[in-house]
């Protein structure tokens, strides 16, 4: 790794840590109703909305109202983006004029955006229209990422209040979200990536003349539009001069400021934040992964605020920071060093004045492999899945690390809301096994953990796993699934593995070789995502109920401190080992059998 | 769960015009009068002429013009209505046949090119439409250009080194070269 590449992590460790407490502060006094400033100004749009909405601010819901009315909201979501997919032909807003999306596609589209994970089997230039993706995907892009937020503010309130039958207003914290903290983010962020010249306009795309025209091979196509084969059953191509290029924009700043901030991660282009229009210089992309774990890390101090403990927050913000330096240093110092079997060729891959050397298939030359694994590592640690790079082209260790850091469950920052409520689940665990070991109640923050909450908080930290590894395993055990392989060997292997953790964890990322756009995969990844998001978000609401319900037990001789070194230590071990018992053997199948090989090859 | 129905009905159409409608036009308009050039696609325009965008890469394969990076876009290379990655893995032997084959074409255009060729020049991007190439793959390339075209190499390597950027604030990016306007420059030099 190198000294520049230290400093780039470095940075972004501080902005992340200087920006989270403000930001984390602003959060704390937007949820508890205080003035923000911004209400001031907002304040008349909000109530507006109460009132044309016939919602009674005031209005407090037990956790089983809570979560109906989120599960009802979401739902409305996924049948909204499924409508204008399949209906975008007739719909205004189309300068591509792009045909309806096919059913399985657009299931796979709409489950993936309103279960904030952004898996993208589409192609955006290629498959929606402006209006699906402003009306669709943007909308989702924020309430989806209001509703993870929301939920994990209702699971604080369980903790803070004592013998409560109430965890909040699920429409106000919505609304509140929605417009005082991911909008004005947005906004700024989204004129900040214009400036560094990522596209933003409702003109058509655009033709421009090659400098100089090329000569290509193309297939042969029939009257009918079909490949025309040879006597071998080969397809014919026929020489074709290219001399212009089609150049697709759209109104693309605006979507992918949110897709950062709201961990989203679904990009207007297909190749996402490594293409130039959506990700233009070093510092759009320093943005850009800046965005994605703010929100996030700022909630630990929301919290901390919120509990009247700010030490509380720190404790899970430097456990959080302490994995994902470990994992960020691991991809980075694999992708400079590069890939050996192309050593032999001849190919300089040598970090120099002149060169970012490293390994530089799938990625760009203004990120280099420093910013692509430091992204990768981001990314997939928060349940992002935006991407600067392909992350199937990452060594086999350096590919390693975004599979392991979704595995850990999203919980290093972790998605907005689910990241923090995923990790207090971690510490229920945690405070369980520290009882267990002095044979006392585990408590929390003055709540004493019953079966109840430990049930729960298994509930939601086994169900993923469970839905990876028995989506994988189907995969590579039917045709259908294999097919989906575009690698051979290990490889093939991890790519399906990667895809349904990627869908179990609600990331969205990919090794995106995976020919996933069939019936099989549209249809098995949407389940995935599916379960993975609301049979985790109930349960947590579950856990909010039962402790607002609890009295508040003094704290004794006995109370284990949850902030200190100790217990972030024994909280990182607690997430560590769940996810190093439950997927070391299939990793051991992919990344790690591929490295070995790749290490072999090259001598 | 009749009593959640209008708040979930009106709330999210309400939140869908404000997200969806209000905020993407809301952005477009500010851009569009701040920065239009930049919101627009960044285009060169040389003499009144559109040459292409400064942000997207172009495919070149004349000898005299400097070669961006191979790109996985299909059946076009560049083709910017289609971004895509090879998605090879690092152990597929069609990389590895990829990178050899790449290395080849590169020394046969330029029997003196004896250097190690960089990464960069025989991979191909994430996006298939990398605008840069390293100033080490611009500069393995100055002997086949100044050759092509008859101009001294020395000359190329200058024009190479003006229109290098080094990294943002001295640690983001790498360094770099735009091929396109690297490949603009060269066809107004003066012999």
């Amino acid at each position: 790794m190198t000294a520049l590449a230290v400093v780039q992590l470095v940075v972004l460790l501080g902005a992340i840590v200087a920006l989270a407490k403000p930001l984390g502060i602003y959060m704390a006094r937007v949820y508890e109703g205080r003035p923000s400033g911004l209400d001031r100004v907002l304040g008349p749009v909000e109530r507006f909305l109460y009132r044309i909405a016939g919602i009674n601010p005031g209005d407090e819901m037990g956790w089983k109202r809570y979560a109906v009315a989120m599960l009802l909201f979401n739902g409305l979501g996924l049948i909204t983006i499924y409508a204008l997919q399949r209906l975008q032909g007739m719909l205004p807003i189309n300068p591509a004029h792009l045909p309806a999306v096919a059913p399985d596609l657009a299931f796979n589209t709409a489950t993936s955006f309103a279960t904030n994970t952004n898996w993208q089997s589409y192609s955006g230039e290629q498959t929606l229209s402006y209006l699906s993706q402003m009306l669709g995907l943007t909308v989702q892009n924020f309430v989806s990422a209001a509703s993870g937020m929301a939920v994990l503010v209702a699971l604080i309130r369980g903790i803070v209040r004592r013998t409560a039958s109430t965890i909040g207003n699920f429409w106000v914290d919505l609304v509140r979200t929605t417009l005082y903290i991911l909008i004005p983010l947005s906004l700024v962020l989204a004129l900040a990536l214009v400036s560094q010249g990522v596209v933003q306009t409702l003109a058509p795309y655009k033709k421009v003349a090659l400098v100089q025209p090329v000569v290509i091979d193309q297939p042969k196509l029939d009257a009918a539009g079909a490949p025309v084969k040879d006597a071998q059953g080969n397809p014919v191509t026929e020489k074709v001069t290219v001399t212009e290029q089609t150049l697709a924009v759209g109104p693309a700043a605006s979507q992918i400021a949110i897709k950062q901030l709201g961990t989203n991660g679904g990009g207007f282009f297909n190749t996402n934040s490594a293409h130039p229009f959506e990700n233009s210089t070093p510092l759009s992309n320093f943005l850009e992964v800046l965005a994605i774990p703010l929100i996030s890390a700022a909630l630990c101090l929301t919290f901390g605020e919120m509990v009247r403990d700010r030490r509380q927050g720190w404790a899970i913000l430097a456990a959080m920071s302490t994995i994902f330096v470990v994992a960020a240093m691991v991809a980075i110092s694999n992708e400079q060093a590069g890939n050996p079997l192309l050593t032999k060729l001849g190919v300089d891959q040598h970090v120099s004045a002149t060169q970012s050397g490293g390994n530089m298939e799938g990625k760009e030359v203004r990120f280099g492999p420093a910013a692509s694994a430091l992204w990768a590592a981001t990314t997939t640690g928060t349940s992002n899945g935006s991407v600067n790079s392909m992350h199937d082209s990452f060594t086999p260790l350096g590919g390693l690390v975004p599979m392991a850091m979704m595995q850990l469950g999203e919980v290093v920052f972790g998605g907005v809301g689910c990241g923090l409520y995923g990790m207090l689940a971690f510490v229920i665990v945690a405070v369980f096994i520290a009882g267990l070991m002095v044979g006392r109640t585990p408590e929390y923050l003055g709540k004493k953990i019953g079966a109840f909450e430990m049930k729960m908080a298994s509930l939601v930290i086994l169900i993923t796993p469970a839905v990876v590894l028995l989506g994988t395993a189907v995969a590579v055990a039917t045709a259908a699934g294999q097919a989906g392989a575009s690698n051979p060997g290990a490889h093939g292997f991890s790519q399906i593995l990667y895809a349904f953790t990627s869908a179990g964890n609600n990331n969205g990322s990919a090794f995106a070789g995976i020919n996933a756009n069939t019936q099989f995969y549209n249809f098995m990844l949407g389940l995935a995502m599916f379960f993975g998001r609301f049979w985790a978000k109930v349960p947590i609401l579950a856990i909010a109920g039962s402790l607002a319900a609890k009295k508040l037990t003094p704290v004794g001789a006995g109370t284990l401190a949850t902030h200190t070194p100790l217990f972030v230590g024994l909280l990182i071990g607690t997430v560590l080992l769940v996810a190093a018992l439950t997927f070391f053997p299939a990793l051991a199948l992919g990344p790690i059998v591929e490295h070995l090989q790749m290490l072999a090859a090259a001598h | 769960m009749s009593t959640q129905l209008r708040p979930a009905l009106v709330l999210f159409a309400a939140l869908s015009v404000v997200t969806g409608i209000a905020y993407p036009l809301v952005v477009t308009g500010i851009a569009q009068t701040i920065f239009p050039e930049r919101a627009n696609g960044s285009l060169k325009v040389v003499d009144g002429k559109e040459r292409g965008s400064r942000l997207i890469g172009q495919p070149f394969s004349a000898p005299g013009y400097f070669w961006s990076r191979p790109s996985a876009t299909s059946p076009a290379p560049y083709d910017a209505s289609g971004s895509t990655g090879s998605n090879l893995g690092p152990t597929n032997p069609a990389l590895v046949t990829a990178v050899h084959d790449r290395v080849a074409t590169l020394r046969q255009a330029d029997p003196t090119l004896t250097e190690l060729i960089p990464v960069d020049l025989v991979t191909t991007s994430g996006s298939g439409l990398d605008p840069d190439i390293s100033v080490a793959a611009a500069l393995v390339q100055v002997n086949r250009v100044a050759a092509a075209r008859g101009v001294p190499a020395e000359r190329l390597r200058q024009l190479v080194q003006a229109l290098s950027q080094g990294r943002t604030l001295g640690f983001l990016g790498e360094p770099r070269v735009n091929v396109l306007l690297l490949n603009l420059a060269l066809d107004r030099l003066r012999p």
